[in-house]
């Protein structure tokens, strides 16, 4: 049963709007408005393989406020050949599941399917992704991303983008 | 001799020597690449594994020798194996799990079992095969295997140099001086970042001693350093470094030449970037020596080394090539740690690999591009040549082949003069 006062549907509801708007920032690249949706202690993490102990293993990223400033400070500068342009996205957030919540604390999880082209060339990516939101004053922000591909401990691509 | 010319026996049309220039059929024709793979792949050695990746009795990771897949395994007397991942009997791979532990093999199709060493061991109902069916001559195919400094090569040429002699005896050193960023510690491979990238496995080859790239294509990453790192790999515009043809197509790119030999840099002071770094492992009770040693090695060597024809030495981690198709190249880069040291330091090295290289890295995603721009460029302009002949105006004897600037095309002329001299052995062979 979920502690708080709006009904299980009506949060649900919430938190898809805000997964969507997350997901439509992300196609548009508006990275600066990306920064917005986090907290400053936010962790946001592509793992590799089944590992949990992020810290400790090897990831695509593993990013706190810094590396999550210093790498959207790259995409915007324009000087990384690979995302100047970047390949174009389009994505769909789907499957959501409300796993708990605690206080104002909210654990999601979603099914992301992200369609990359560049050159031409069509890529399709699979992530499951987990959210832990924080219910603020100024709606949702996001205190913990993991975004688990397909295949993450094999052989990819390179990205220009985000999950 | 055969009475049929070699196909490729216009090697000099291929890689013109005098004057340093490729033809555009090196990236693009399908024929040319599976010469290579039966001349070169099949023929030299080929880095498999470093050994911390299957470091007990029994354990074992999948790898590749050229398009071959094989499995690399120690068997109970710690002696290590290489195989082709191919039952005897029709063909099947006989291990599809990436990394493990076992005792034996067993084919999942009719349950023929292999030892560690590759041996066929049992047949299911093997009475339809008669007396004489000699289970010694049905073993997974053997190649020779041999390491040095813990990294692991095996080879299908029984006939082949021993691997130090392979290497010469600048690259061992160099070996040597690299594996010091286990502060102490044996270097363990802590993980790898795995990426594809459409373009001839030769685009690769050129680039891990290719400097002369650094601050065009690495400029994104170097805006994100404090200004002291930058500086650090502002080697270009220093003139102190080198690049040397090591022999048999081996180079080594010296960036940094002040960290040639991490010993050597034991009196300076601790970097300011790693201050923070260094209080923590003394907080964990490590003598000053020890805290010295362990941040230089977190900081890394300053060279490069590239080796003929699949594996290079990158400041602080492995990276490893394999072929796929003419225009399709599979990457791996492998990150090091120190095996048994602070938690700590290893975080750090984790975070400073994350950082730079892997699917979503500040470098290698740019690295990615450039190399696929290249393969997408020799598809027009066919007659024209590519050029590796920068730096050769000023080029010296070094040691075991020319030296030259830092951000010279020796490496390049190391690794295709190699590539002409294993392509053109043979060529008049039967
Ligand atoms: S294919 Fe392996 S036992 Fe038949
Ligand atoms: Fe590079």
């Amino acid at each position: 049963m979920f502690d708080t006062s709006t009904s299980s549907t009506d949060l649900l509801t919430e938190v898809t709007a805000f997964l969507w708007k997350e997901a439509d920032i992300l196609d548009r690249k508006a990275y600066d408005a990306w920064l917005e949706l986090w907290l400053t202690e936010g962790l946001y993490i592509l793992p590799m393989g089944d590992g949990e102990d992020y810290e400790n293993q090897l990831n695509l990223c593993y990013d706190d406020d810094k590396m999550r400033r210093m790498r959207i400070d790259r995409f915007n500068r324009g000087f990384s050949i690979s995302s100047a342009p970047a390949a174009d996205t389009v994505r769909t957030v789907s499957r959501i599941v409300i796993d708990s919540v605690d206080g104002e604390a909210i654990k999601v999880r979603a099914a992301q399917h992200v369609i990359e082209d560049k050159f031409g060339r069509q890529r399709i990516w699979a992530a499951d992704v987990f959210f832990t939101l924080k219910k603020t004053e100024d709606g949702f922000l996001i205190e913990r991303k993991i975004a688990k591909l397909l295949n993450s401990g094999g052989m990819l691509n390179s990205f220009s983008y985000l999950f | 001799m055969s009475l049929d010319t070699p196909k490729f026996s216009e090697l000099d049309a291929m890689y013109d020597v005098e004057n340093a220039k490729v033809a555009t059929e090196m990236y693009e024709d399908p024929a040319l690449f599976k010469e290579e793979m039966d001349k070169i792949f099949k023929k030299t050695w080929v880095f498999v594994a470093h050994e911390s990746e299957f470091p007990d009795k029994g354990s074992f990771k999948l790898s590749h020798v050229g398009l071959d897949p094989v499995i690399v395994v120690r068997d109970r007397k710690g002696t290590i194996h290489c195989m082709v991942n191919r039952c005897r009997h029709r063909a099947a791979t006989v291990c599809e799990v990436k990394k493990g532990k076992t005792s034996s093999f067993q084919c999942p199709y009719h349950g023929w079992g292999y030892g560690l060493d590759g041996s066929l061991r049992a047949v299911p109902y093997p009475e339809q095969y008669g007396d004489d069916f000699d289970k010694s001559q049905h073993g997974m195919l053997k190649l020779r295997t041999e390491s040095f400094e813990g990294m692991v090569f095996a080879t299908f040429n029984y006939d082949a140099e021993p691997l130090v002699d392979f290497l010469g005896p600048e690259v061992c050193r160099y070996m040597t001086l690299f594996m010091k960023q286990g502060g102490g510690f044996p270097v363990k491979v802590i993980g790898e970042h795995q990426f594809s990238v459409p373009m001839n496995w030769k685009v690769q080859l050129e680039n891990t001693t290719d400097a002369y790239h650094f601050p065009i294509v690495h400029k994104s990453f170097m805006q994100t350093l404090d200004e002291k790192t930058e500086d650090l790999f502002a080697f270009m515009d220093k003139n102190e470094g080198w690049v040397e043809d090591l022999g048999n197509g081996h180079s080594i790119m010296m960036m940094m030449p002040s960290r040639e030999d991490l010993d050597e840099r034991m009196d300076d002071p601790i970097e300011p970037r790693f201050e923070w770094l260094a209080e923590e492992i003394r907080k964990e009770g490590y003598s000053e020596e020890q805290v010295k040693r362990i941040v230089l090695a977190v900081g890394g060597p300053g060279f490069n080394m590239n080796l003929f024809p699949n594996v290079s030495f990158s400041l602080s981690f492995f990276r490893v090539l394999t072929p796929v198709s003419v225009d399709q190249t599979d990457i791996r880069h492998m990150a090091l740690g120190m095996d048994g040291g602070p938690q700590i330091a290893n975080q750090t090295r984790l975070r400073l690999h994350e950082h730079f290289q892997g699917p979503m890295g500040f470098g290698s995603p740019d690295d990615a591009e450039v190399w696929e721009r290249v393969q997408r460029g020799t598809q027009g302009g066919e007659e024209l040549k590519i050029l590796v002949n920068r730096g050769m105006v000023d080029e010296e004897p070094g040691v075991m082949g020319p030296r030259g600037h830092v951000s010279a095309e020796t490496g390049m002329r190391a690794a295709y003069g190699m590539w002409k001299r294993m392509m053109d052995e043979g060529a008049n062979d039967v």
